[in-house]
């Protein structure tokens, strides 16, 4: 019977890895969840349709080669809603998000561009506070905002205000940081406490009257990228920062993207009590909720210590943790070793677990 | 995290995983069946079968609210949800159920008022805030989750709210068990009764189980401790020849229930003389209504619903899944074309359904993972 249930699983597999094909009559929420749904969309119609090089790698930045010159190049959405919430708002995330999307590349932020869809209506003190954290997340992350738009919609649409960033990079390797390279031995780092972002949103939001003390993570991830870089050059293989979908998600396209299987140690990945009260209360797994100031490092077995020294070194990156490592087997998936002393596989996220966090 | 944290402690899953193989039966297989879908989400998300001898089975019962749902109900709440100034509410799960044109996600993609709430107070809330709208509150669950919707009821008619109502498909735990147990194609050993449930109906109700079948039920918490636990009282049981109720969840079941709660559902809710469970069939005195008390608040008497029976696709085993007659894996559209992305039945759908909770935490070679480690 066993041999019945691998064959099964063996043959799922396979149909898990054909490359996926956009056939939805409608767009539905878990089309902007961050998992499986909206890897369908990218991979199903945007990329076919948009079809280059830089494009295909679908990594959180494009790396692009100018005359010599090695930018990296990326765009984010925010749509957050509340529009302040502990610990950030939506003006600090736009400018973090898309300055860690460069940063995770490898990329150091240079440039950003900002569009503004305001609905009518909106108070000019809220929109002057967003600028304002714009402008001092721009100086904290040591980027300049060059240029930008300005669109105002009827009363009832865009929930306030929608903040759309572009930004350039220049990256500091030749090669860029692939999820491809790594291989059975990697270490898995986590820069620090999961699941503060996504939570923090779902509490301020005020549906569920719960009360705990948890604040956004947004932040700048550049000064992390660049100690790590730093510390251990080629033995670094990839970085990414878990947003929409988190760890779990992150884990297994790099588990997909290797064809290599991600065993991750449940016990080790640090979570806050707070955020863990909440999450266990909703049964909602933190692994799945949205960051946006955490850094996921593969690097190699030998760099591992050193890695995690450099990361500790850098403000925000105190709570890093060595979380698991990449193993040759189950391939295109993530194991977790449960504290309980078993194992299952963590998916992708399916669905969408929580309303508008970025 | 207190009150957490103990019950998952792997020192002591391994002293029980210790304690359960050597009163297992050399040579016998044992098939053990959790009745409660959280059940079956624990057993998954925390790896138990691996702190179990490979002649324990375990088999996975009715007991997911959202599993058993028929989609012709589905369709129904549908149709409410379509019509012009109704704000249809449920719990996020029963969202994406597929019935037979969609789900109510897909009825809300194509502008249908759908919110998922994570209470029927909740829904109250709308329905206050929004006077000249109707709120239509989307029940499901066994006697878990009655209670709370017989109590939001209550508040609805002390309030005088009108503009309130509820689609009841809250169904009761011991029909269901009565069907399997007559089930020809099914032979267990053991039950591992639901938590929950049993903190609102206590134990007695399962009586019948050792003495009309002889078979043990430990009603257990859901912790991956508790389960462990649990599990080792049926081999003890087994092992002495006893059949018999006991209560491994001391700590949240009495062992009479909550007299209180069976009031309250005496008071809001009247059997149903037969209700239809996805995959089982019609299965009698085995569903509620609303009581003539509280006629004024039901969606099926305020709104005109189709009522239509709608046959589960072919292809679909979710009843024999259920029942526990196969695993999921033994599915024939299982993880190819019903998926949780698309899933064709509702075991697909729920965290506590069977076919979910394989997918999502058990779909992979245990023995490549022995080895790996």
């Amino acid at each position: 019977m066993a041999d019945l249930e691998d064959e099964v699983l063996a043959r799922i597999e396979r149909q898990r890895k054909l490359r996926p094909r956009w056939r939805d009559d409608r767009i539905t929420m878990t089309h902007g969840a961050g998992g499986k749904a909206t890897h369908t969309l990218v991979a199903g119609l945007f990329e076919p349709a948009f079809s280059n090089q830089a494009l295909a790698q679908l990594t959180d930045a494009a790396f692009l080669d100018i005359d010599g010159a090695r930018m990296a190049m990326t765009t984010d959405a925010f749509v957050v809603k509340p529009l302040r919430f502990p610990g950030g708002s939506i003006g600090e995330l736009a400018v973090n998000g898309t300055v860690n999307d460069l940063s995770v590349s490898g990329a150091r932020p240079v440039a950003l561009s900002a569009a503004f869809i305001i609905e009518e209506g909106l108070d000019g003190d809220v929109l002057r506070a967003e600028v304002d954290a714009m402008a001092e997340a721009a100086s904290r992350a040591d980027v300049s905002i060059v240029t930008g738009d300005t669109k105002v919609v009827e009363r009832g649409k865009a929930d306030g205000m929608y903040i759309v960033t572009a930004g350039m990079g220049l990256r500091v390797h030749q090669e860029p940081l692939s999820g491809a390279s790594i291989m059975p031995g990697d270490r898995i780092l986590c820069s620090g406490p999961i699941g503060d972002h996504g939570t923090a949103i779902m509490l301020a939001r005020g549906e569920l009257e719960l009360d705990a003390d948890v604040q956004s993570d947004t932040a700048p991830l550049w000064p992390l990228a660049r100690a790590l870089m730093a510390a251990v050059g080629s033995s670094l293989r990839v970085m990414r920062d878990p947003t929409r979908g988190g760890v779990a998600t992150v884990l297994n396209e790099l588990a997909s993207d290797a064809n290599v299987g991600v065993v991750l140690d449940e016990a080790a990945v640090p979570v806050r009590p707070p955020v863990k009260g909440a999450c266990e209360i909703l049964g909602i797994d933190p692994m799945y909720v949205a960051n946006e100031g955490r850094l996921l490092a593969v690097v190699a077995p030998e760099a591992a210590a050193h890695a995690l020294e450099a990361m500790r070194n850098v403000p925000g990156g105190d709570g890093a943790a060595l979380v698991g490592e990449v193993a040759a087997q189950p391939a295109g998936m993530v194991l977790v070793r449960t504290g309980f002393g078993g194992t299952r596989i963590m998916d992708m996220l399916i669905g969408d677990p929580l309303p508008r966090i970025c | 995290m207190r009150y957490v944290d103990e019950f998952r402690d792997a020192n002591l899953a391994r002293t029980l995983s210790t304690q359960i193989a050597a009163v297992a039966e050399p040579g016998r297989h044992y098939k053990v069946m959790e009745v409660c879908g959280g059940h079956t989400h624990t057993i998954y998300k925390h790896g138990i079968e691996d702190h179990l001898p490979e002649t324990i089975e375990l088999v996975h019962g009715p007991g997911c609210p959202v599993c058993v749902i028929p989609m012709g109900r589905v369709d129904d709440g549908i149709s409410i949800a379509r019509r012009p100034g109704v704000i249809f509410t449920c719990f996020g799960d029963m969202m994406r159920v597929p019935g037979g044109d969609g789900s109510l996600l897909d009825a809300k993609a194509q502008g249908a008022d759908v919110r998922f709430v994570y209470s029927p107070l909740d829904a109250l809330k709308v329905a206050r805030l929004n006077p000249e709208r109707e709120v239509v509150f989307y029940a499901i669950g066994f006697e878990t989750t009655a209670p709370s919707t017989a109590l939001t009821l209550m508040r609805a008619k002390a309030e005088g709210l009108t503009n309130f109502s509820v689609m009841c498909n809250h169904v009761t735990i011991v029909p269901p068990l009565k069907a399997l147990l007559e089930s020809p194609d099914l032979r267990l050993d053991a039950f591992i009764g639901p938590g929950h449930v049993s903190t609102v109906i206590g134990c007695r109700p399962y009586e019948f189980i050792p003495a009309d079948y002889g078979q043990p039920v430990v009603v257990a918490g859901f912790e991956p401790l508790d389960l462990l636990q649990a599990v080792y009282m049926i081999m003890l049981q087994l092992a002495e020849g006893r059949s018999e109720i006991e209560n491994q969840y001391g700590r949240v079941v009495p062992w009479e229930g909550n007299l209180r709660a069976l009031e309250v559902l005496q008071e809001v809710f009247e059997l149903r003389p037969y209700f239809e469970w996805r995959g089982l069939g019609f299965i009698s005195q085995s569903a509620l209504k609303l009581s003539d008390a509280y006629r004024d608040f039901d969606a099926e008497l305020r709104f005109d619903v189709p009522g239509v029976r709608v046959a589960d696709p072919k292809a679909c085993q979710c009843g024999e899944v259920l029942k526990g007659v196969i695993k999921p894996w033994e599915c024939k559209v299982f993880g190819t074309a019903c998926t949780p992305e698309t899933p064709i039945g509702t075991c697909m759908v729920s965290s506590e359904g069977a076919c979910a909770a394989y997918y999502n935490f058990g779909r992979f070679a245990r023995s490549t993972a022995r080895a790996g480690s």
